[in-house]
């Protein structure tokens, strides 16, 4: 599960538009091309799911959105501006949590701030932060310390399972109406979070159908409607039952 | 082979109470040493004999007041005892060493000194010996220091820039595996001192493998750290300083233990050749009027720097590093 949630100071989120979007990587003086023509708008404080079989490109969508990449051609616009580079009004969820060995985890909490020059008044909210996931008491230990020998916190850690890890993100954008981009390969998922599912093709990836879920909040797996959707997203997908 | 390692690394912790056993074979050994150095005649006289037996019988009345204290000196204590075996293999060292060179004459006797000679040496000649420690130690480091700053800059730069990397790595690839000795005749007339030529060559002995390997370091870093960085708003500065330097500083660390015994193996050549002073110069001088003795003395001085060097780094490494899992300890 990988996750873009869009965030601006006043909200709701920011606008994100994909003009005809392709990207190819060069592999070897081969060039691989994974997205074409894709033209996707996201509305401010949206939730949007790409849906897609793995591989197909999603991951390339999301780190050309947040300015990691530039596009071979098309543009991507936020806010009516096309991104020239990553910025921390648009943060990227890594899919495998990268932390930084040489760090402290305190001092992996406060990289954010530190880049970008706000570390002096951010120390409260960077304990806070620490408080919350219940690593306050480690914040010294380096993160090779916490997987070897502390068995506890990072036992924490594990137990935030998908689904608890889901019911987070949607607190989290309910409460702060972000734009989120979701990218997954589990239609079920994207049913129960998004409120519009983007099914993408394989590789290279094109827009191949666009569905809105309009349910409402919390959603049940066993509701007829998210059945009946779940088999409809299916059939676009190629998998009828 | 591997039994016997594992006998010699245990430590023998005395029982509580006990005087510590290996503690008085050690003190026995060494007041054997004493009485073979003071009691027996010498084939011809060496100097400071009877200086060198009181140290050793120093050394033993040492050793058994330890032996006895050993269980209540807790982690030092525990310390000693590891090195018990090797406290009595020194004692049976020296009287062993003693016999075949002063008092029996089995070794051929210029080139073998026992080890009052070798001592004798430090008595009479430890003003000239300091200075030359001195000397060594201000051209190893100005040249070590210089050496290293230079190649770990330019490391990051070719491990950063493409620009840099291709212009620069040819050359480093071209130069890096010549010897700095082989520079030698080269640097004697490019500098206008052999003081700086000297430097120059110790500094080139330690900064190419510094900036090979940091070079090769900083290209390796997981990319996916850049990306998360600059997801959280780092800019260049960051990513180079707060990125790339940390993840390649075990790379760098690397290329600084081969800087360390490079600049070494140099610093003697190029002090053998038109220095005034040093360690190097010592040797040679000394090699010149068959004064093995001293050449022994000053060996036993730069086993003990370099050796004490190399500890010091690991010591900084261990510290900069600790974020590692599982360095190596020394």
């Amino acid at each position: 599960m990988v996750a873009e949630a869009l965030q601006r100071e006043e909200a709701p989120g920011l606008a994100l538009e994909f003009r005809d979007v392709s990207h190819r990587y060069d592999l070897d003086g081969a060039a691989l091309p994974v997205l074409q023509d894709i033209r996707l708008s996201v509305k401010p404080g949206s939730f949007v799911a790409l849906l897609g079989p793995s591989g197909c490109g999603k991951s390339t969508l999301l780190r050309l959105a947040a300015g990691l990449d530039s596009p071979s051609h098309g543009a991507i616009l936020a806010d009516g501006a096309a991104i020239a580079g990553p910025d921390p009004s648009r943060v990227l969820v890594f899919q495998d949590p990268t932390l930084f060995p040489w760090r402290t985890v305190r001092d992996n909490v406060a990289v954010g701030p530190q880049a970008q020059g706000t570390l002096r008044q951010s120390r409260q909210r960077i304990d806070d932060a620490l408080r919350l996931v219940g690593l306050d008491g480690f914040a010294t230990a380096f993160p090779h310390q916490l997987s070897g020998g502390l068995d506890e916190p990072l036992g924490r850690l594990d137990s935030l399972t998908r689904l608890s890890m889901q019911q987070e993100l949607l607190a989290l954008w309910r409460k702060a109406r972000y734009s989120v981009v979701l990218v997954t390969h589990d239609v079920e998922e994207a049913l129960l979070l998004s409120g519009h599912v983007v099914v993408l093709s394989e590789r290279p990836a094109r827009v191949k159908a666009e569905v809105d879920v309009t349910l409402a909040y919390p959603r049940r797996r066993d509701d007829p409607k998210i059945v009946e959707l779940r088999r409809h997203i299916l059939e676009i997908m190629g998998f009828a039952e | 082979m591997s039994t016997a390692l594992e006998a010699e690394a245990k430590p023998v912790a005395a029982p509580r109470g006990a005087a510590w056993r290996q503690g008085l074979y050690a003190a026995a050994a060494w007041a054997v040493a004493a009485v073979v150095t003071a009691a027996l005649p010498d084939v011809v006289p060496w100097g400071s004999r009877d200086l060198f037996a009181g140290l050793l019988l120093g050394g033993a009345v040492v050793l058994a007041g330890l032996a006895f204290a050993a269980d209540r000196l807790g982690r030092f204590g525990a310390r000693l005892a590891h090195y018990g075996p090797w406290l009595i293999a020194l004692g049976v060292w020296f009287a062993l060493w003693e016999l075949v060179t002063a008092k029996l004459g089995w070794l051929p006797k210029p080139f073998f000194s026992p080890p009052h000679g070798l001592f004798h040496v430090y008595v009479v000649d430890w003003e000239r010996l300091l200075i030359c420690i001195a000397y060594t130690a201000r051209l190893w480091s100005l040249g070590f220091a210089s050496g290293i700053v230079a190649g770990f800059v330019g490391g990051v730069a070719l491990g950063w820039s493409k620009t840099f990397a291709y212009w620069g790595m040819p050359v480093l690839k071209l130069i890096g595996p010549v010897p700095a000795s082989a520079w030698i005749p080269a640097t004697f007339f490019l500098f206008p001192t052999t003081f700086q030529a000297s430097i120059f060559l110790v500094a080139l002995a330690s900064g190419i493998p510094v900036a090979i390997l940091t070079a090769s370091g900083v290209g390796t870093v997981n990319r996916a750290y850049y990306d998360v960085a600059r997801t959280l708003g780092a800019d260049r500065r960051f990513l180079v300083l707060r990125v790339a330097i940390p993840a390649a500083l075990p790379n760098v660390f690397v290329g600084l233990f081969m800087a360390l015994y490079y600049s070494f193996a140099v610093l003697v050549v190029a002090e053998m050749l038109g220095a005034k002073y040093g360690l190097g110069w010592y040797l040679q001088f000394q090699t010149a009027y068959s004064a093995y003795a001293n050449v022994y003395a000053a060996l036993v001085v730069m086993a003990l720097l370099c050796s004490g060097l190399v500890k010091l780094l690991f010591v900084i490494r261990d510290r900069l590093l600790s974020w590692q899992k599982g360095v190596v300890q020394w």
